[in-house]
């Protein structure tokens, strides 16, 4: 195939690429203080609607961004244009705005030199899996798709990215990172069922094209003809992927500011917030940590603080908030930076047990357009989608019309029968990599479902 | 679907919002001209016809290239101090190649003749690697040349030469007016301004430049109780996003309304809670937008309808056309939902669009009656019976769009807007003919499956409707629709006078993602019997 000509092109800068520019960046500086940040990678993508191919190639990403400091007046400035001329006329757009900005009195000085742990999130098959590869996975899903007399669409990105960061009180940090993610949704001919199957990982060997197919095919199969059930309190056993959907909701409330001006659920009745508190069902934990091999992530956080593990919540008790160095130092905490990606703990169950072990209740594989409702309680909406069915005595009976749902993971946390095997999932809507989640499939109780849908 | 997170990670980062797609070749390397002085000079139009001579040389029947820099101002502000100052500036070239029925794209931010006729022979290359995959060959439909097309959007003053004082001092006014408020304790607001410049060519003979400029000011007043036991916000949904410039910020009068969304802010604190049940409800334009938008902006793309959105934004309830064209009674006959590129104002008005095909209005609910889809010169002929039997000519309506020049260029929604009502009724008119009902101001949370049947949309305020008056705020309002039910038990809508847009940045679609500006503008309209939920529920 001539796609060959592609492989030429460089995919991420290189430590010596970001080191020159950092240096250049911050030699045309006249600033108090400077920071580079540069971005740059592939998002590398291929996909298919139809049983075939549609879209495949190589998007890549660049960004120099300058951030100019005078006195406690800051700006930023980014451009994707790397020759001197750009890069200083960069510079000094950031330094003649930054001049003009008011005060910031939340400014902290820039960080100095950090050590930072070795990342453990790159992968070389990742970063180099080229359009054949990734027409060959997708073939793993649109042949027996195709043979079953179904409807194969799906999307397979690689990202491997770069990140450096350098300013002027010495600091440097340069990391590279891999992502990878392939979802699929089979579809009957007549539209009458759906069914859906997704991975994530950082290395690309670890997924299984042929097992996502079988599992999306089959469940498109068993969708087909839903009934419409009554709305209302279910208990529902979780696939993991569906779990995740609504667990790494709870990542985006934690922020400690939030917290202490009385405007999130981790707020405090009274004042203060939640830290010592107990919230969910005490068999639940919730970490991140960057070097957990499952869901690693880099240990350089965005403005150059290492990112280390943070223990949010530790046997159903919240243990930490996410400080950034100003509200740290405002409240006489460590800041802190756990690097985006999380994970729960789980138990010994399995699917098939908390299906055998429900009287009646669905089984969801996935949720769908989650959106906030309630900031105060982390109450969410959305839908399932792509395979919801009745358990009835023990098994899985008939699939049913789609619900949609008013929950918080909190309530859902609550209410914990019964939890699996944490696994690594896909559970961004876009079927993008995402932030790294693994999460067990939950059996739970109580969960609300206020309306059902006609979609399929 | 809309989504903010993009916008929320991009304006909380300092570094930088960025288009996620230039080409680094020999990254590094200081090119012999600035790309820059090229692109503003007007000589980055050469480059376009040699990429597309490049990949005409090279075995495509049509090409097209694209050359865009593409310019995000922010300006992020709480209380009273300054969060962030962003400007982000990228520039490149993007260039598509049809071979034998199939496109290929390659995209190259390197401004020299050397990269740009690359990139048209890689797209060339991924055209021809990409025919043993392919059933149905890609049709253009016949669009007219526009050798020599200019269009500037309707603004007055380029934000971009605004100065920075000016734009913090118009927020920290605002914000000083929403914290005099009691218990308004927190105020974020943002400025947002986008500035594209796009030159296009195309072997259909065109040459088109265009500037396009949107304004979004953001407001959001946060009122805490003194126990902190509740919190409600109020965001400023009627200072919507437009495709203006600064002219319009300073039209908002920010810092008259500040004070306004403040008082809302702490009034929500001591709301009645809605009770669960059947309400008619009165949507005023802020609020009717995002409902337009998700339950019949999305549902009438005709890519979505033919099952190419499958994995990610889904289908349609409106599939297959042939089923639904001319049949499918989407509301009342004083129904009528218009797609356009050319509202003045408007985010998706543009002179031509990325196909080079001059955009027309059309009407995709006729006499409350579903008309037509969104389409591209791709999609058109798709529609060929249906435009036949109506004696129509087969073109596309022009909404082809691409989010930045590294991205391929599909089918993204125009404006879609529901056309006022001939006999000039007001909000409070529709009011009067509600005995109990809810009148909702601004948009809020907002959901919709896979095929667009079944949404759930809150708001900003809530007021109780009695006996045809307002009688005090309500909170934890939702109303939850099945879109065809929902549009048949409208019953009036306001007039012209009443008539507003409104709209979003980021409307998301596309794998990889990517982000469309669009607004919707509506009347006032009126809804029997909806069910309404309480979102309040505390466990």
């Amino acid at each position: 195939m001539p796609m060959h000509s592609l492989r030429a092109i460089a995919r991420h800068l290189s430590r010596a690429e970001c080191e020159a520019i950092a240096k250049k960046v911050l030699g045309f500086s006249h600033a108090d203080e400077c920071r580079v940040t540069i971005s740059s990678g592939v998002r590398a993508n291929t996909r298919f609607a139809q049983n075939q191919i549609s879209t495949a190639g190589d998007n890549y990403n660049n960004s120099v961004s300058i951030r100019a400091v005078f006195g406690k007046r800051v700006a930023n400035v980014s451009t994707n244009r790397l020759d001197d001329a750009s890069l200083r006329a960069a510079v000094e757009n950031a330094e003649r705005i930054a001049k003009l900005a008011p005060e910031d009195p939340e400014l902290l000085p820039e960080l100095g030199p950090q050590s930072y742990d070795e990342p453990i999130v790159w992968n070389d098959g990742t970063a180099s899996l080229e359009p054949e590869a990734r027409a060959e996975a997708v073939r793993a899903v649109t042949e027996p798709a195709r043979r079953a007399g179904l409807i194969s669409t799906g999307y397979l990105e690689a990202q491997a990215q770069a990140f450096a960061i350098a300013n002027s009180a010495g600091l440097f940090a340069y990391q590279r990172s891999t992502g990878v993610a392939f979802t699929t949704t089979v579809r009957t001919q007549d539209g009458t069922g759906s069914g859906w199957a997704g991975a994530a990982d950082n290395d690309f060997s670890r997924i299984d094209p042929r097992a996502l197919a079988a599992r999306a095919i089959e469940k498109a199969q068993r969708s087909v003809n839903p009934v419409a059930i009554e709305p209302g309190r279910y208990t529902v056993v979780l696939e993991p992927t569906a779990a995740a959907n609504l667990i790494q909701l709870i990542a985006g409330a934690v922020n400690a500011r939030s917290a202490d001006e009385g405007r999130s659920f981790f707020s405090k009745a009274g004042g203060g917030n939640k830290i010592g508190e107990k919230v969910v069902d005490e068999r639940v934990t919730l970490v991140s940590d960057p070097l957990d091999p499952r869901v690693p992530a880099n240990t350089a956080g965005a403005d150059g603080l290492p990112s280390e593990r943070v223990n949010w919540i530790e046997n159903g008790v919240v243990k930490n908030l996410a400080y950034d160095r100003f509200w740290a130092q405002r409240t006489g905490k460590a800041p802190n930076s756990a690097g985006g990606t999380l994970s729960m703990n789980g138990g010994d169950s399995s699917v098939e047990d908390m299906i055998k072990s429900t009287e009646r209740g669905l089984l969801v594989t996935r949720f769908w357009y989650i959106r906030p409702v309630d900031p105060r309680t982390i109450l969410f909406t959305g839908l399932t989608r792509d395979g919801t069915f009745l358990i009835e005595n023990g098994r899985v009976t008939r699939p049913v019309k789609n619900l949609r749902y008013n929950e918080s993971p909190i309530f859902m946390l609550n209410n914990v029968m019964a939890m699996g095997r944490p696994e690594r999932v896909s559970a961004s809507e876009a079927g993008g990599p995402g932030q790294a989640i693994s999460v067990p499939p939950l059996k739970v109780r109580d969960f609300t479902f206020t309306s059902t849908s006609d979609a399929i | 679907m809309t989504d903010r997170r993009d916008f929320l990670r991009t304006t909380g980062a300092a570094a930088a919002a960025i288009a996620f797609a230039s080409t680094p070749r020999r990254a590094g390397a200081a090119p012999a001209l600035d790309h820059l002085d090229r692109f503003q000079s007007g000589a980055s139009k050469e480059l376009l016809l040699d990429a597309i001579n490049a990949a005409k040389m090279a075995g495509a029947s049509y090409a097209d290239a694209r050359i865009a820099r593409i310019r995000q101002n922010f300006v992020v502000t709480r209380e009273q101090q300054i969060v962030n100052v962003v400007d982000t500036d990228t520039l490149g070239c993007g260039v598509r190649a049809l071979v034998d029925g199939c496109w290929g794209f390659a995209a190259t931010r390197d401004l020299t003749r050397d990269a740009v006729t690359t990139a048209a022979r890689e797209a060339v290359a991924i055209a021809k690697a990409n025919r043993i995959a392919r059933d149905r060959s890609v049709e253009l439909a016949p669009v007219q040349a526009y050798p020599n097309a200019n269009y500037k959007s309707a603004y007055t003053t380029d934000p971009f030469d605004v100065p920075l004082e000016q734009k913090v001092d118009l927020l920290l006014r605002a914000n000083a007016e929403a914290m005099k408020v009691p218990n308004v304790k927190f105020v974020n607001s943002i400025l947002f301004f986008v500035k594209q410049e796009k030159q296009f060519a195309s072997t259909e003979g065109s040459v088109i430049d265009q500037t396009l400029i949107r304004s979004w000011p953001l407001f959001a007043a946060t009122a805490v109780k003194p126990d902190f036991s509740d919190f409600q916000t109020r965001q400023g949904a009627e200072a919507a996003p437009m495709g203006r410039g600064f002219e319009y910020v300073l039209q908002c009068d920010l810092v008259g309304n500040a004070k306004k969304w403040g008082e809302q802010a702490a009034e929500k604190l001591t709301a009645k809670p809605i009770e669960v049940g059947k309400y008619d409800l009165v949507l005023a334009p802020s609020n009717m937008w995002l409902t337009i938008h998700e339950s019949i902006g999305h549902p009438t793309e005709l890519d979505r309808a033919m099952g190419y959105e499958a994995n990610y934004a889904g289908t349609s309830f409106i599939a297959p056309p042939e089923d639904h064209l001319g049949k499918l009674k989407y509301g009342p006959s004083l129904m009528n939902i218009q797609g356009d590129r050319s509202q003045e104002g408007a985010l998706s008005t543009i002179g031509w669009d990325d196909d080079g095909e001059k955009p027309d209005d059309f009407l995709i609910v006729k006499d409350g009656v579903f008309n037509d889809y969104q389409t591209t010169r791709e999609q058109a002929g798709w529609l060929r019976d249906w435009y036949g039997r109506q004696g129509r000519p087969v073109r596309s309506h022009g909404c082809s769009y691409a989010d930045s020049w590294g991205s391929v260029a599909f089918q993204r929604m125009p404006n879609v807007s529901l056309l006022p009502g001939t006999d000039n009724k007001s909000m409070d008119d529709l009011i009067a003919g509600v005995d109990r009902g809810i009148a909702i101001i601004g948009d809020g949370s907002f959901s919709i499956d896979q095929q667009r049947y079944n949404a759930q949309f809150g708001g900003q305020v809530f007021y109780e409707i009695r006996g045809g008056k307002l009688n005090g705020m309500l909170k934890d309002v939702a109303y939850q629709i099945r879109t065809p039910d929902f549009w048949n038990s409208m019953d009036a809508i306001g007039g012209r006078a009443s008539y507003e847009l409104g709209g979003s940045f980021f409307d998301g679609k596309g794998q990889p993602g990517q982000v469309n500006a669009v607004s919707h503008g509506s009347p006032p309209a009126r809804f029997r019997q909806v069910n309404v939920i309480n979102t309040g529920r505390q466990g």
